[in-house]
């Protein structure tokens, strides 16, 4: 079950010269600005700081006081003021401190350390303030955080927002540069794929640094890399997840790779924080697994511990030191963190069987597959009619509107007419797909469709008449094969392919599409996929680098989603490392706080 | 279809309200019948080790001091690893400085990795797009300039060198760029440039003729969208309306933005005369049936927010009493209002705004979203009449049978969530026409006449005899178990 790591595993590059040069620019700013200060920090801020520096680091450079960055009058009776934000208007517009004090006569130095960098809309902000030459401000070029020996984080929430729904593209140059950091630290790379518009902009901002900047020759520690927006493939995300770490991000929201275990979870009044990487052997074991084989895991190292417990039965004085200095505090750790997981398991195995889960998930592979639509169909209507939980029914209405083409006003009827922005976004992103009204209507479905044509009807007939229309997810499935057969039984213990993640129903587009590409070196012979995909496809070779080199270096890929990913897609990524030892090995990179893509995309757009 | 799940999210063994895990690997467990001794016996009784063995709590607390696990959240991982890096404690001048200390060993090349360019779906920049000569209207110059990372200002760019400075964040003068086509061929060149943040820069250049910016800016979607958000995000609602005013009316999403504004008001008169307004602006035929729904709905909840809340206060009515009112029903979804008048006017005539019937034909309602919605209404207030009713339909013989848009089991759970009694559940249950579906939900609910009578139809002894074993000694249900397998005219399957 826990996959025993491959031996010819090339080495993954080492992430942390990224925190280091992180800190050190920052210790760096900060000394910019001699003399004790207090520090302001940015709420959404604090957990990356905390994964590169400490605060015993931010008070040797002279750092006095901590605060958060508020809308409100500030108490520091500190006169530096240091301010550590990200490039958002609405934070600059709270930093009105400067002109409160002019107007009580006080005389402070204050400074503003954007990152990862500043924008001119920042500026004109100050400049409509009158503080401009009052606040000196800065850069803090911090783009990736590290936070797993395979996963790094560019941390951004409103990248999605802005770049999908709003159209703005001041995240493109940020992405480009992440990318460029890359580079340069571990590059050169010999090729880079890509899809999607955001993808290909990123790709010419990080070209374009490249060559503004000196190239030095190194031995490269990542060979490929792979760039793909999220709106490439939004079927995914709205998917119910169901492999571990998927599941305790649905439930108990991983942020910065760190998670916080109610009481519920710990069996005691407390909860506690852990951090959720490979460090955790437990949890490194069972990450990537199907719930349904985590609990047999789980038993068998219970009972390995109970028998290693268990030798101590019969030792004399001298072998119980040597069990004692030598065995016990690494399997008290390891007790620790199996009872940990039970107890997460049991609180997901309790939440989930509080809302049908069961059913969610056969309705989600019936649309998946385009199989009893209508039954899926009904299901949804009832899920909305009864109110329940809104996130889920708009997560079921999108999936049922990208595979099929579905839609409904019942919702608005549930959740209130307010929606009509939510939809709005929603169609705006591609979220939410709607067909025309009376569009490649048969002489049948018309008829149909008039029999139940009032207004509530109505969306079951679109519902019908759109079961005709041939979706692009259908199209895409078929040629990608992205939903095994299903008269096989599917092993889940022993996955033969991506599709386990999903219980064997369907293999995520988005990986599915890496894998293909890399299999054929780029996008030949996917012309009809790309088209479906409204194209924005692209396979570069960097002719400097010498792609006949057969380091393992060219094995590693960096895969960037550009707009998050899910913890599942991670989990299937990391098996495709494992199945396909001829040239993969994959390293994800994300660009969201959250890969909670589903629910954060759907609630960040009200 | 077959979707080959092994889990099973189930609810079939809870053990003493604990979710029971084994159900769930069962698969996995199958020969191992003491295995799942040891997990039924709840999580921590398979790590408390023997706390009687003096031997072991002894050790225990001797070695408590030795034994005080590294947290699990290895906060001080970082510091470790920065004492192996030579870290001198010279303040480090930028990455490229410490880039250059890590990768000092690799010799420089000539520039090679070159990647080639990718079109990126760029439109063509023509010099001239405007039909505007308008020396006239530049009588608010600003001079702007922006002041870049070295502080410097010199050298005379051109709008392509300048947008390039500008994204690397070097220092640019904008001042040159005086007339409108000049501003205009900055911006195109910004936008070809895919970089937001210089895009937004010469906006605000261009502020000084907002009538001209705003028409330049419907031939410039991708500027267009980037003045939008940064009027959003920076809170300029005068500017933003003063906007949509110059854009045409086709321009889409431009009435739901219009309509967002309500969001914002918050005395619930205004909001419905706004939403009035809202009415005869240029929605897609379906939004504007939803906007009406929205604006009649509305009218209708400030009726009964101030009819009920007199009511409440009156004291008159026992069932505001009996159960008072959580929270005002203004602004409300429309199935939540019908949950409301479900509740508290069930019974009203057609006539009244506040009866759920009206309710009910006023918007359209489809039959199962009224008929979940009063289930749920009902049993809450434990009307069990009321509920039965629901069901009832006569066909043309006269005889009552139990009807429901909802299947069964469904019903069930709404009942059961609403913590319907075992009585009550027991005839809704009965009603579910699958068997295996059935003994499953009536097991859930300890409808045990139904499980054993299910088996009994089904002819199968063997499961009888295992419930039996489930069943309390001289109970009635094991009594009647007993009857059954006695029983000899009934030819067993098994």
């Amino acid at each position: 079950m826990a996959h025993s790591a491959r031996t010819d595993c090339p080495e993954l590059p080492d992430f942390f010269l990224l925190k280091r040069l992180a800190r050190d620019q920052l210790i760096y700013l900060l000394e910019q600005l001699p003399g004790k200060k207090d520090l302001f920090i940015e709420a959404d801020l604090m957990s990356p700081l905390d994964r590169i520096a400490n605060v015993s680091t931010l008070k040797q450079h002279e750092v006095d006081k901590l605060y958060k960055v508020e809308y409100k009058p500030i108490v520091s009776t500190s006169d530096q003021l240091c301010f550590l934000i990200r490039p958002r208007i609405q934070t600059v517009k709270w930093i009105y401190v400067a002109n409160a004090d002019k107007a009580t006569g006080r005389f402070r130095r204050y400074k503003i350390i954007f990152t990862p960098q500043k924008f001119y809309a920042c500026d004109a902000v100050l400049e409509e303030q009158g503080i401009i030459g009052d606040v000196t401000t800065d850069e803090w070029s911090f783009y990736l955080l590290p936070l797993d020996d395979d996963i790094i984080s560019l941390e951004l929430p409103e990248f999605f927002r802005d770049n999908f729904l709003a159209g703005d593209q001041r995240w493109v140059r940020t992405a480009g540069s992440a990318l460029h950091l890359l580079h340069s630290l571990y590059g050169p790379f010999s090729k880079v794929y890509g899809i999607g518009r955001c993808s290909k902009m990123a790709y010419e901002s990080w070209r374009e640094q490249v060559e503004e900047g000196e190239q030095k020759a190194r031995q490269a520690e990542i060979g490929k890399v792979f760039l793909i927006d999220r709106d490439v493939d939004f079927v995914t995300p709205l998917c119910s997840q169901v492999v571990y770490e998927g599941l305790v991000d649905d439930i108990f929201k991983i942020k910065c790779a760190c998670v916080e275990f109610g009481p519920d979870v710990t069996s005691s009044d407390k909860s506690i924080k852990v951090m959720l990487n490979s460090q955790d052997r437990v949890f490194n074991e069972i990450r990537n697994e199907h719930f349904s084989n985590v609990f047999g895991f789980l038993s068998q190292k219970a009972r390995n511990l109970q028998t290693s417990y268990d030798k101590r039965r019969g030792m004399d004085i001298k072998q119980m030191k040597t069990f004692v200095s030598e065995e016990l505090k690494g399997l008290k750790q390891e007790h620790r963190l199996l009872s940990l997981h039970i107890g997460a398991c049991e609180s997901i195995m309790k939440k989930k069987t509080k809302q049908d889960f069961q059913e969610l998930l056969k309705t989600e592979h019936s649309l998946l597959e385009g199989f009893e639509i209508r039954e899926s169909i009904s299901f949804i209507e009832e899920h909305i009619n009864r109110q329940v939980s809104m996130i889920e029914s708009l997560r079921l209405l999108c999936l049922l509107s990208i595979t099929e083409n579905g839609k409904s006003s019942f919702f608005l009827c549930s959740y209130g007419v307010d929606h009509l922005l939510t939809f709005a976004n929603l169609r705006q992103l591609g979220l939410l797909v709607e067909q025309q009204p009376g569009e490649t209507l048969t002489v049948m479905e018309s008829k149909v469709g008039k029999l139940v044509n009032d207004r509530t009807g109505g969306k079951l007939s679109d519902a019908f008449s759109s079961l005709a229309k041939k979706s692009n997810f259908r199209a895409l499935s078929r040629k990608l094969n992205l939903v095994p057969k299903s008269d096989e039984e599917y092993d889940l213990r022993v996955p033969r392919d991506m599709a386990y993640i999903f219980s064997g129903a369907y293999v995520p587009l988005s990986c599915k599409l890496i894998e293909q590409v890399l299999e054929r070196d780029g996008w030949t012979g996917l012309e009809e996929v790309t088209r479906l995909l409204n194209g924005h496809e692209f396979a570069v070779t960097g002719y400097g680098a010498d792609s006949k080199a057969k380091n393992d270096a060219q094995r590693i890929i960096l895969v960037m989603f550009l707009g998050g990913c899910t913890f599942s897609e991670i989990s299937a990524l990391r098996f495709l490392g494992r199945e396909k030892p001829s040239m993969l090995f994959l390293l994800t990179i994300w660009l969201m706080e959250t890969p909670r893509v589903s629910v954060t995309l759907i609630s960040s757009i009200f | 279809p077959t979707t080959m799940l092994c889990t099973k999210f189930g609810e079939d063994r809870p053990l003493g309200g604990r979710v029971c895990l084994t159900s769930c690997c069962l698969q996995m467990m199958k020969n191992k019948a003491d295995e799942e001794d040891y997990w039924n016996s709840s999580k921590f009784k398979a790590f408390t080790f023997d706390d009687e063995d003096d031997e072991f709590s002894r050790l225990k607390e001797s070695k408590r001091a030795v034994n005080s696990i590294r947290p699990l959240v290895d906060e001080d991982d970082d510091e470790e690893e920065v004492e192996k890096v030579s870290w001198s404690g010279e303040p480090v001048g930028s990455i490229s400085w410490s880039v250059n200390e890590t990768a000092a060993s690799n010799q420089r090349t000539d520039r090679e990795p070159a990647f080639p360019k990718i079109n990126t779906d760029t439109t063509s920049i023509s010099k001239s797009h405007s039909g505007y000569s308008l020396s006239a209207l530049f009588k608010g110059e600003t001079h702007r300039c922006i002041l870049g990372k070295d502080n410097t200002l010199s050298g005379d760019w051109s709008p392509e060198e300048t947008v390039q400075r500008m994204q690397q964040g070097k220092a640019v003068s904008l001042e040159k760029f005086r007339s409108l086509q000049d501003k205009l061929l900055l911006l195109d060149y910004a936008v070809s440039a895919h970089d937001g943040n210089v895009i937004t820069a010469p906006l605000w250049d261009l502020f000084v003729f907002p009538e001209v910016l705003f028409r330049e800016l419907t031939d410039r979607q991708t500027a267009l969208r980037h003045f939008i958000h940064y009027l959003t995000e920076s809170k300029d609602q005068r500017l933003l309306l003063e906007l949509l005013r110059y854009l045409p009316l086709s321009t889409p999403g431009l009435p739901l933005l219009q309509y967002k504004e309500h969001l914002g008001i918050a005395d619930e008169n205004k909001r419905r005369d706004f939403l009035k307004s809202c009415l005869s602006l240029p929605f897609s035929p379906e939004d504007s049936v939803h906007v009406e729904d929205h604006y009649t709905l509305l009218e209708r909840q400030i009726i009964i927010e101030a009819t009920d809340g007199h009511a409440e206060r009156g004291g008159k009515q026992e069932i505001f009493q009996k159960f008072p009112r959580k929270a005002s029903i203004l602004n409300m979804p429309l199935i939540t209002t019908l949950y409301y008048c479900c509740f508290y006017h069930y019974t009203e005539s057609e006539g009244t705004y506040s009866s759920p019937l009206n309710i009910r034909q006023t918007f359209k309602l489809s039959e199962k979203q009224f008929f979940v919605t009063a289930l749920a209404a009902r049993a809450k207030l434990k009307a069990w009449p009321d509920v039965d009713a629901l069901f009832t339909s006569r066909n043309w013989l006269g005889f009552t049978r139990k009807k429901s848009p909802l299947s069964f089991q469904r019903v069930v759970d709404v009942l059961h969530k609403n913590s319907a009694p075992t009585q009550v559940l027991q005839d809704y249950v009965a009603l579910v026409d699958d068997a295996e579906l059935r003994i499953t939900l009536a097991q859930k609910h300890k409808c045990h006449d139904i499980v054993i009578n299910t088996y009994r139809d089904l002819k199968d002894r063997q499961q009888l005899l295992g419930y039996r074993a489930k069943m309390a000694r001289g109970s009635a249900e094991e009594r009647k178990i007993n009857e059954l397998l006695n029983n000899s005219q009934i030819r067993w399957k098994n």
